[in-house]
């Protein structure tokens, strides 16, 4: 097989596109601002050479108009830049509303993906092209970061906390995604094969995953966690404990025993569970256990997705 | 030099007699040194010791990087050997590179004082370098580690292998090697600079190490504490660091960043010293806007402090944060900025002899202007979310690490070589290998920006077959690369030989450290030098003036 | 002028060389407030991290240790300030007994320290001991943190102990009107004094209203 030379790596997205011209205005500039230091370096050297005669007369030590205009205008400039790239990069940091939510774990050295429908893949993953694809990412171990270098995209995963990545693919196809952070031994082969497919090639492969492994989507199999790890003891509603209840509380404000309030978002419905401690809901006594040696993060995300499903099935019933 | 040839006959013997290299020729008499010179010299065998090591290291990583499935090395022996290189390179090599070899031997010198301010405590900061060196030593010995020398946690403090508990210790104890020096130079250029000597008139290399000062004695500490930390979470377990008990990973990446971004100056700005003295000695005119570079490096000392989440845009850390840190970021580049196209101005109208530091002058220009203006590009959010912790930031900091602090290391060593051991080095030998030099790097790193840009991400063994040509054009240069390092070092050594006896302005040079003897007397100067002109005074830069001087 | 024999070679005056050390520990305290700049700042992250948590973790420390430690630093460093003043003021005997209770009050210190190791030992609360046990892994993470906090701390207590029985023994206060390096050791007390000032509020304190 004879070797070939990538030169410039595909597009798949048009964030891809748009860092692609940022980065090709900033070549621009860099040459802008170097061609001259490179070009009057080389002339001063010849010109001014010891052994030539030349005008040496008067030579100036300083102009301060000079100072603050070779300081100011390429600040400016590269200002310019700043506000744009800052753009780009408030962009991927806010996923569209539609997005669907896809979690991942990430371990050493393997991917795992779940799809809210309840199929799981390792090392690859399937998405439909046209729409926006959000990770919900979290970590077993060490830091990862998943890195796909066709969309121009990277996010760290870290352990016993939430990062998120979203992205649309613009058209089927298969694309790499490496892992970017350094995780130990093997480290340069935690990679995988994103797929992405038509919509319709999409569905009809959810369901045939389903046909195959567990027919239950996540929500499903956090359901029946739910009461085999034993949270419906406590947070079921014939339990006699004093437990808070758990319908509708995703994405809704939670007041805390210190006065202050919180969203219930993924990040604070993991911590309650894991961390039981660090946030204690107004008017509740500390009594849940932790889950921090028992549970892992894919049951975790589970035990998420069946209280956000729960949150989702109140407000349809809802007026 | 070649203008100079012509006084290598009229070395005075009684000088000779005086020097320091002939004030004792015991091994005591090096050992227990508290001359500022015998201890730089001390220093540099010691860096270039470790800087052979992490150049074996380099070596087996470029050798394994030729083929995709990297046939030379397993996973974890190419992870250690990274893990050696870096840790090598960084803390044993190029944080004291300049600043305790060409620095501790020049700024007595140059500021007119006999020594520096605690001798001993030199001595002694030398002696705690060579027990973080003997840590360092074991680690290679015993087999590495494959922590990476950013020791990122979780994966340092329970995943990684090897000794990983010895190298956070070596790093740590070579930190108060650097904080001494740090504070011995502070205190050396407040108090002992020479009547006349007032701030306007030090030289740029001396503003630059008081600069690099203020890092070493700030910054430092701050790694003490934070690998402190990380070797009682390793052995202890304690979880400052580890979210199973409540502690923040992050919390490591701001501790270390807060010392290892202005560690980055640390290498950079005794550099950029180097430089303002080896251009306005080629060019033999006073440097342009003297105040604006003095300047520049207190500013870069200082930004330099605010910047360090610009290491992490894809961590997980706030938006907000990172929208901060990539402003400053792009701040800190002005003061660099200013010294480039000063340096670029000190060169018109001058008188400019082409000889090697100039050469190697030039080559750290266009080096680190390639190198930070790619950093520029890293500070761009959106674009540093593509290619951080790929090839592409391997490329830009060794532009600025390698080709800006290690080309400039090079030419202080051969402009100062003549002060340091009293022998002239084979000028040609000299122009190839800075040009060598300059070429192999270019070859070598060049391709590694576009690697980094095509999604290849940095600390890989294995890699996609479509990465390949790149790779082997790098792997080339560092060939290249390596006969430019070794070519120095044997005509340099050959010169300690044969070399012509230097006279004590071999430049025709302005500056105290050119009007004592070369090699300089034990206590520097005959009679106590007392300054009446400013800095980089040259007559009018004309050909015949030089001989006048 | 007969002070100029005690001056190295490379200070031309003796003068130049008292500045130089005072200076030198200038930079030395800036160095040490760097390093324990990362504590205060690891100790604002877990607080940050976890309000209620750390507070709860915190109502464990033993106060009044504590704020007899407070009140047992702050006299030395008061005796140690008396100290460098009867220096200055001709009178070492004064000074050599100020510099000797201060040491006193510095093994006190330690002392005190000792003992309420020894509590939280027998509490359980001594991570890695056979006994150890935590309600929260929050509550182990808070008390690695406190041991090794103030356990850095004790060992600055402990240099600190040693220069001032050297000055004392060495009877600089004799020797030396100016006062250097007993100045400088009070330097280097009174900055180990402040770090305490700091931690007390951060470690026990913080819990107090608990």
């Amino acid at each position: 097989m004879s070797p070939s030379i990538l030169l410039w790596p595909t597009a798949a997205s048009r964030h891809a596109d748009e860092v692609d011209l940022l980065i090709g205005t900033f070549g621009g500039l860099v040459a802008l601002l170097t061609i001259p230091v490179f070009v009057l370096m080389t002339v001063f050297a010849i010109r001014y050479r010891t052994s030539r005669e030349a005008d040496r007369e008067h030579p100036p030590s300083g102009r301060t108009w000079l100072e603050f205009s070779w300081a100011g205008i390429p600040f400016l400039l590269i200002l310019g830049f700043f506000f744009w790239s800052t753009q780009l990069f408030f962009q991927i940091h806010r996923p569209p509303p539609g997005a669907m939510t896809i979690n991942v774990v990430a371990k050493q050295w393997m991917w795992k993906f779940q799809h809210a429908q309840g199929a799981a893949e390792i090392n690859e993953l399937h998405v439909p092209a046209g729409r926006p694809v959000r990770l919900n990412m979290t970590s077993r171990d060490v830091i990862h970061s998943l890195f796909l270098p066709a969309f121009r995209i990277k996010q760290d995963l870290l352990p016993g906390r939430y990062t998120s990545l979203w992205f649309q693919a613009r058209e089927p196809g298969i694309y790499a995604f490496r892992c970017a952070e350094f995780c130990g031994t093997d480290h340069s082969v935690m990679g995988g094969r994103l797929v992405v497919m038509r919509p319709a090639d999409f569905a009809a492969w959810l369901e045939e995953e389903g046909a195959f492994g567990t027919s239950a989507t996540l929500a499903e199999l956090g359901g029946k966690l739910f009461r085999e790890v034993g949270c419906s003891g406590c947070h079921g509603p014939a339990s006699d404990v004093h437990a808070p209840n758990l319908a509708g509380l995703f994405g809704r404000p939670v007041g805390l025993s210190d006065g202050s309030t919180i969203v219930a978002d993924e990040q604070y419905l993991h911590d309650s569970i894991m961390l039981p401690n660090k946030h204690i809901a107004a008017g509740y006594q500390p009594i849940m256990p932790t889950y921090g040696n028992v549970l892992e993060p894919e049951q975790v995300n589970a035990l998420v997705a069946f209280i956000r499903a729960g949150a989702q099935a109140q407000e349809e019933e809802g007026p | 030099m070649t203008a100079a040839a012509v006084d290598t006959e009229r070395e005075p013997e009684e000088i000779e007699g005086t020097s320091y290299l002939r004030a004792g020729y015991s091994l005591r008499s090096w050992l227990l040194t508290t001359d500022h010179k015998r201890i730089a010299i001390l220093y540099l065998l010691s860096i270039t010791f470790f800087f052979a090591i992490a150049a074996v290291a380099a070596a087996l990583i470029r050798l394994d990087l030729i083929t995709p499935e990297g046939d030379l090395l397993s996973n974890e022996g190419y992870n250690r050997a990274f893990s050696i290189h870096g840790i090598m390179m960084v803390w044993f090599f190029l944080i004291p590179s300049i600043p305790n070899t060409i620095g501790n031997f020049m700024i007595p010198l140059m500021i007119g004082a006999r020594d520096l301010a605690f001798p001993r405590l030199n001595l002694l900061s030398w002696y705690i370098f060579i027990v973080a060196g003997i840590f360092a030593l074991f680690v290679v010995v015993a087999g590495g580690v494959d922590t990476g020398w950013t020791f990122y946690t979780p994966l340092t403090t329970m995943y990684a292998n090897g000794a990983v508990v010895a190298t956070v210790l070596a790093v740590f104890i070579s930190g108060f090697s650097t904080i001494l020096t740090g504070l011995n130079f502070i205190v050396t250029i407040h108090k002992l600079r020479a009547p006349g000597m007032t701030w306007s008139r030090l030289p740029l290399f001396v503003w630059s190490h008081y600069a690099v000062s203020i890092i070493f004695v700030l910054a430092t500490p701050v790694l003490a504490i934070t690998l402190l930390l990380v070797a009682a979470e390793r052995v202890f377990g304690i979880g400052v660091f580890d979210p199973s008990l409540g502690g923040d990973p992050l919390l490591f990446q701001h501790l270390f960043w807060f010392y290892s971004h202005p560690a980055v100056y640390i290498m950079v700005l005794p550099a950029m010293g180097v430089v303002s003295e080896l251009i306005t000695a080629g060019a033999h005119k006073k440097i342009f806007g003297y105040w604006f570079v003095a300047y520049a490096s207190i500013a870069i000392a200082v930004i330099g402090f605010l910047v360090w989440g610009h290491h992490m845009f894809v961590s997980g850390q706030s938006v907000l944060a990172s929208t901060a840190f990539s402003f400053l970021s792009i701040a800190v580049a002005v003061p660099s900025a200013i010294k480039v196209y000063n340096w670029t101005a000190t060169l018109y109208k001058g008188d400019v002899a082409l000889d090697a530091p100039l050469l190697y002058a030039m080559g750290f220009i266009g080096l680190f202007v390639a190198g930070g203006l790619t950093g520029l590009m890293l500070a761009m959010l959106a674009i540093d979310v593509h290619v951080h912790d790929t090839y592409f930031v391997v490329a830009h900091f060794h532009y600025i690490m390698v080709g800006g602090s290690v080309t400039a290391f090079f030419g202080a060593l051969h402009y100062w070589w003549p002060k340091i051991t009293g022998r002239l080095y084979n000028e040609v030998l000299g122009r190839i290998s800075a040009l060598l030099m300059i070429v192999g790097f270019n070859l070598t790193f060049f391709p590694q920006f576009m690697l980094g840009y095509e999604g290849m991400p940095r600390r890989y063994h294995v890699y996609p077959q479509e990465f390949q040509v790149l790779q082997v054009f790098s792997s080339a240069g560092a060939g290249m690369l390596a006969v430019a390092y070794l070519m120095p070092l044997t005509y340099l050594l050959w010169s300690l030989r044969s070399g012509a006896r230097a006279p004590a302005n071999p430049w025709g040079a302005t500056g105290l450290e050119w009007t004592t003897s070369s090699p300089p007397p034990k206590h520097n100067f005959t009679e106590q030098p007392v300054v009446v002109r400013g800095p980089y005074d040259y007559p009018l830069a004309h050909p015949r003036s030089r001989q006048d001087a | 002028m007969p002070e100029q024999s005690r001056a190295e070679i490379q200070f031309h005056h003796i003068g130049r060389q008292r500045e130089a050390e005072r200076l030198g520990m200038l930079v030395f305290l800036a160095s040490e407030i760097m390093l324990f700049g990362g504590v205060f700042l690891a100790a604002l992250a877990l607080r940050m991290l976890h309000p209620q948590e750390y507070v709860a973790a915190a109502s464990h420390m033993k106060l009044w240790h504590g704020t007899a430690n407070t009140a047992i630093l702050l006299t030395s460093s008061l005796l140690v300030a008396l100290a460098v003043e009867w220096t200055r003021g001709g009178r070492p005997k004064w000074a050599a007994r100020c510099l000797w209770a201060a040491v006193a009050l510095g093994l006190t210190f330690l002392g005190v320290k000792a003992h309420e190791y020894y509590l939280d030992y027998r509490e359980g609360k001594l991570p890695g001991a056979a006994n150890a046990n935590f309600s929260t892994p929050f509550e182990q993470l808070f008390s690695n943190f406190y041991f090794s906090v103030t356990g850095l701390h004790a060992l600055h207590v402990t240099a600190g102990i040693i220069l001032l029985a050297l000055a004392a023994l060495r009877g600089e206060a004799r020797h030396d009107r100016h006062a250097v390096f007993i100045g400088n050791v009070a330097l280097y007390w009174h900055l180990v004094d402040v770090f305490w000032i700091f931690l007390y509020p951060t470690i026990y304190l913080a819990g107090a209203g608990e």
